[in-house]
């Protein structure tokens, strides 16, 4: 019921956002440019709401997202040495390049984690933040030495309007993780309940994450690579929807999707009008109202 | 079992090597006009000690606030406030900023911002009754990441010639420090550090933790809200003044406690505060003869700092 709901909300949006702002509509205009747009938005939200979710079962810990653990950072690394080292590279290098280094910085990540997940609950965000200003300032590094720091910036800020037809189709890769987030939700859920636990039941522990893994790389290196970074989606969404809704992700996984791709169509539609008919990039618009929303959560929540 | 340190004999070692290097960074290779190069150095070195002791200091009461030795003030908004100003200035007044704004202005402007951002983030969280240090902490980063991602939005937008005056600032740098601004902050920074070593046993007492301090009858709010104006103020200086350093102060934090093995933040600020000299003289020294000044000090220290970060969180036991 709620799923349909939801649904519904996301079709109406998926609409709006196809025509919003658009001077005369033509049938090339559309497939073009319009429908991958809308499609690239929807993917990324579902995509980077749902690695939310995943790294936060896999550390136990609701403040872990691609945002607070470094993840973004190690994929927009990844992407950076790329295109300094071999800047003729085709779009399928770059992915895996960007794949590796998230791939990485997660499973160092999560080695950390282990180790101060008994401290304090907000430790490790704050960690995971220190983290990814490392891995930043070791983009950064690069970066002055070539004298690319302005378009380095360009580059990896979360941006739809340069999404044309084959030029974004690499973010259906996000596709398999999702599917494969889905079907093993309920062993997610029993990873959330921590190591000892789900071995006791019977759980290939490290299988499961290592697919948890897997699937959060495949889809931050892909939204990066095509559209640059988008923070704290995967931070808000799932803690939202995990207020209301509870912590059973078979049930709760499809509403995550669907509010994720919702924030995010609504974030670009923001964008597009305010200082119409330029367009503020949406890095910059999920990043302000997404901050905004996780202090309010932090600071007036009840416990 | 563990070596004892001799820590008298450490301090003095370190003082002996704060002064050999700041000799060596002073008198090597002066060349012809002594006169005027001893005189740029002379200003680098007052710099770099006003530098060392805001950080040392900051970081030191900082991690004994907080009780970790991995978290340093910077990373609480300061540095991408600060960036967001400079980026700020630059974005209105694009090739006339150095026309419109001196460096005084800029300086009061940038320390008025860092210092007024951290009393709104105190009072937020004061008010609403959260005395939990860490959600301070986890408020300011974010705060700070909307800050970044925002001048990163302006930096889009800003000429790319004009650009290269906000790059200049997103790097420590001692190369081209400004007379007119060293001597405030150098009088700013002694004048808290007075009341600041007034105030280090209550650092020995925090050390032991929040419940311990207040059960052993210290007035826990007010004693950590004094160090977090100061922890403030210093952090503001040393940014305004050169720029920020990130990971300065967790290099220097944490090799001060691996050499000298003491509870007692008086000699530990101190040891602290010469271990930051020496390693800001040394690394400025080998920048500037050896590198010829192609890298900038502070992306070094970032890197050396952000690896040496990694290896404490994988190996050290406690943290």
């Amino acid at each position: 019921m709620r799923a349909l709901i939801l649904t519904i909300v996301l079709l109406i949006l998926a609409f709006v956002s196809l025509f919003v702002g658009v001077g005369d509509l033509s049938a090339s205009l559309i497939t073009v440019s319009r429908v991958p747009r809308t499609a690239a938005l929807i993917l990324a939200g579902v995509g980077m709401s749902i690695s939310g979710v995943i790294m936060q079962q896999m550390t136990q810990n609701k403040f872990v997202s691609p945002t607070t653990a470094g993840t973004l950072e190690a994929a927009k690394m990844g992407l950076l040495i790329f295109l300094i080292f071999t800047p003729g590279a085709g779009m399928t290098l770059k992915m895996l390049s960007a794949f590796l280094f998230t791939f990485l910085s997660s499973t160092v990540f999560l080695a950390i984690v282990r180790k101060i997940r008994h401290r304090n609950v907000i430790f490790v965000p704050l960690v995971g933040l220190m983290f990814g200003g490392i891995i930043g300032s070791i983009s950064t590094f690069f970066a002055v030495q070539l004298n690319i720091v302005q378009d380095t910036n360009a580059w990896l800020m979360g941006d739809f309007s340069g999404i044309l037809q084959g030029r974004y189709e690499l973010i259906y890769l996000t596709l398999p993780a999702i599917l494969i987030t889905y079907l093993y939700a309920n062993k997610f859920t029993l990873v959330g309940m921590g190591e000892d636990f789900s071995r006791n039941l019977g759980l290939n522990y490290n299988a499961i994450m290592n697919i948890g893994l897997f699937c959060v790389s495949l889809t931050v290196s892909s939204v990066v690579i095509t559209a640059g970074a988008i923070p704290f989606l995967g931070l808000i969404v799932p803690n939202v929807v995990s207020m209301i809704f509870g912590d059973n992700l078979k049930k709760t996984l499809p509403l995550v999707a669907l509010s994720g791709a919702i924030f995010l169509l609504v974030c670009d539609v923001i964008g597009r009008v305010v200082i119409y008919p330029y367009e503020v990039p949406i890095g910059v618009t999920v990043s302000i109202i997404g901050s905004v929303l996780f202090l309010f959560l932090l600071l007036w929540k009840k416990r | 079992m563990e070596k004892k340190i001799n820590i008298r004999r450490n301090l003095w070692i370190a003082l002996l090597l704060m002064i050999v290097s700041g000799a060596l960074f002073l008198f090597y290779n002066l060349g012809n006009s002594w006169e005027f190069a001893l005189r740029l150095r002379g200003l680098k070195v007052v710099a770099i000690l006003v530098v060392a002791a805001c950080v040392a200091f900051s970081s030191v009461a900082f991690q004994t606030l907080t009780n970790n030795r991995i978290l340093t003030p910077s990373i609480m908004g300061f540095e991408s406030l600060y960036l967001l100003i400079q980026t700020l200035i630059v974005y209105m007044y694009s090739d006339q900023t150095y026309r419109v704004l001196s460096s005084i202005d800029n300086f009061m402007v940038s320390v008025a911002g860092m210092i007024g951002f951290s009393f709104l983030l105190y009072l937020l969280i004061y008010k609403k009754g959260k005395d939990n240090l860490y959600l301070l902490l986890l408020v300011g980063i974010i705060l700070g990441t909307l800050f970044s991602s925002l001048s990163s939005f302006m930096q889009l937008l800003i000429d790319p010639n004009d650009f290269f005056i906000v790059q200049g600032k997103m790097f420590a740098t001692f190369n081209k420090i400004n007379n007119k601004l060293l001597w405030p902050s150098l009088v700013v920074m002694t004048a808290t550090l007075i009341i600041g070593f007034r105030m280090t046993r209550y650092l020995d007492v925090l050390a032991l933790g929040r419940d311990q301090a207040i059960n052993l009858g210290m007035n826990y709010n007010r004693v950590v809200k004094i160090f977090l104006v100061m922890i403030a103020v210093l952090v503001s200086v040393s940014t305004a003044l050169v720029g920020p350093i990130t990971f300065l102060g967790l290099l220097v934090t944490n090799l001060t406690y691996e050499l000298f093995r003491t509870h007692k933040h008086y000699l530990l600020i101190i040891a602290c505060i010469m271990v930051s000299a020496t390693s800001l003289l040394i690394g400025q020294f080998f920048m500037e003869q050896v590198f010829n000044l192609s890298i900038p000090l502070s992306a070094i220290i970032n890197i050396v700092g952000g690896f040496y970060f990694i290896y404490l969180l994988l190996r050290v036991k406690k943290l």
